[in-house]
């Protein structure tokens, strides 16, 4: 089973990394990205997707400063 | 009376740190794959990239065997002092509230910076004066200092919030200028700043002295 899990800085905590993606977006001519967040994208093989949230709350992600979100691939 | 300095596979500040200790108290390393705490007094874990701080700083170290150990010594009333990755990791093992995030200039600080000491009546300040200000070095990539906002009301409410770098020092846009905070029950204490390479006068400063200090006369009941 392929599962992929993404992680997120949380709503509202500065992320410097995306903003200095938005600033570069904006000198290279795109104009109306009003936003850049960066994450984290985790793809895990795996048998029993079942611990997949005890994975993500005790190692994946830290939740105090991540989201996490796991997408499930049940055809592969 | 006896330090122990944890050594995690990347740590680079343990040495410093042992050297340290040994201005104050007898000290030995501590290797991350025992189970074994060797009878010490006192944990400090250093400053590095323990386990390469892979995924995130501290978050693999956290779950180090010799963690075990030191949550339980912590659990008990031992003291622990988290420096730089030792505070990340602290963060990570829930020892201290919060957690560290990148620089908001994305870039490695290295420099000294001066501190505020906000709370001189913890175990690890105790032989400072109220007020006092620290000449002390950070040196890191991760030490933006984060906790929800109603979290730091309540730690700076508590006296959690041990150190500030004094306005105009915030390396790496840390909430609120924290440089070091302390747990509820005031005996595990995290710091980004670097109190080990500041206990030599050539090398610039031997504010970080008292921190040491501090933490031998705790354990040794000294009144001050």
């Amino acid at each position: 089973m392929h599962a992929r899990v993404l992680v997120r800085p949380k709503a509202g905590i500065l992320d410097p990394q995306g903003a200095a993606a938005q600033r570069a977006l904006s000198q290279l001519g795109f104009a109306g990205v009003s936003e850049v967040r960066i994450g984290r994208l985790i793809e895990l093989e795996l048998t029993d997707a079942a611990a997949l949230p005890e994975m993500c709350e005790r190692l994946l992600a830290n939740p105090l400063i991540e989201d996490y979100e796991v997408l499930l691939d049940s055809t592969s | 009376m006896k330090f122990g300095v944890i050594v995690f596979p990347g740590s680079c500040d343990d040495v410093d740190a042992q050297l340290a200790c040994a201005r104050v108290a007898d000290v030995t390393p501590l290797w991350h794959a025992d189970h074994d705490l060797q009878g010490v007094d006192a944990v400090v874990i250093p400053g590095g990239f323990s386990y390469g701080d892979y995924l995130r700083a501290g978050a693999i170290a956290r779950f180090a065997p010799i963690m075990t150990e030191v949550i339980d010594f912590a659990a008990a009333g031992g003291h622990v002092m988290g420096i730089c990755n030792g505070f990340q990791v602290c963060c990570e093992a829930g020892l201290l509230p919060g957690a560290l995030l990148t620089n908001e200039s994305l870039r490695f600080v290295c420099r000294q910076v001066s501190l505020d000491v906000v709370n001189a009546e913890t175990a690890f300040t105790r032989a400072l004066e109220p007020g006092r200000q620290l000449s002390i070095p950070v040196k890191h990539t991760t030490g933006r200092y984060y906790a929800p906002d109603a979290e730091l009301d309540r730690l700076e409410a508590a006296g959690q919030v041990v150190l500030r770098y004094a306005p105009g020092h915030n390396p790496n846009g840390s909430l609120r200028d924290i440089a070091g905070v302390i747990n509820e029950a005031g005996n595990v204490f995290g710091l980004m700043p670097h109190p080990e390479h500041a206990v030599e006068a050539l090398t610039g400063s031997v504010d970080g002295l008292g921190l040491f200090a501090s933490l031998r006369d705790s354990l040794t009941g000294v009144v001050v």
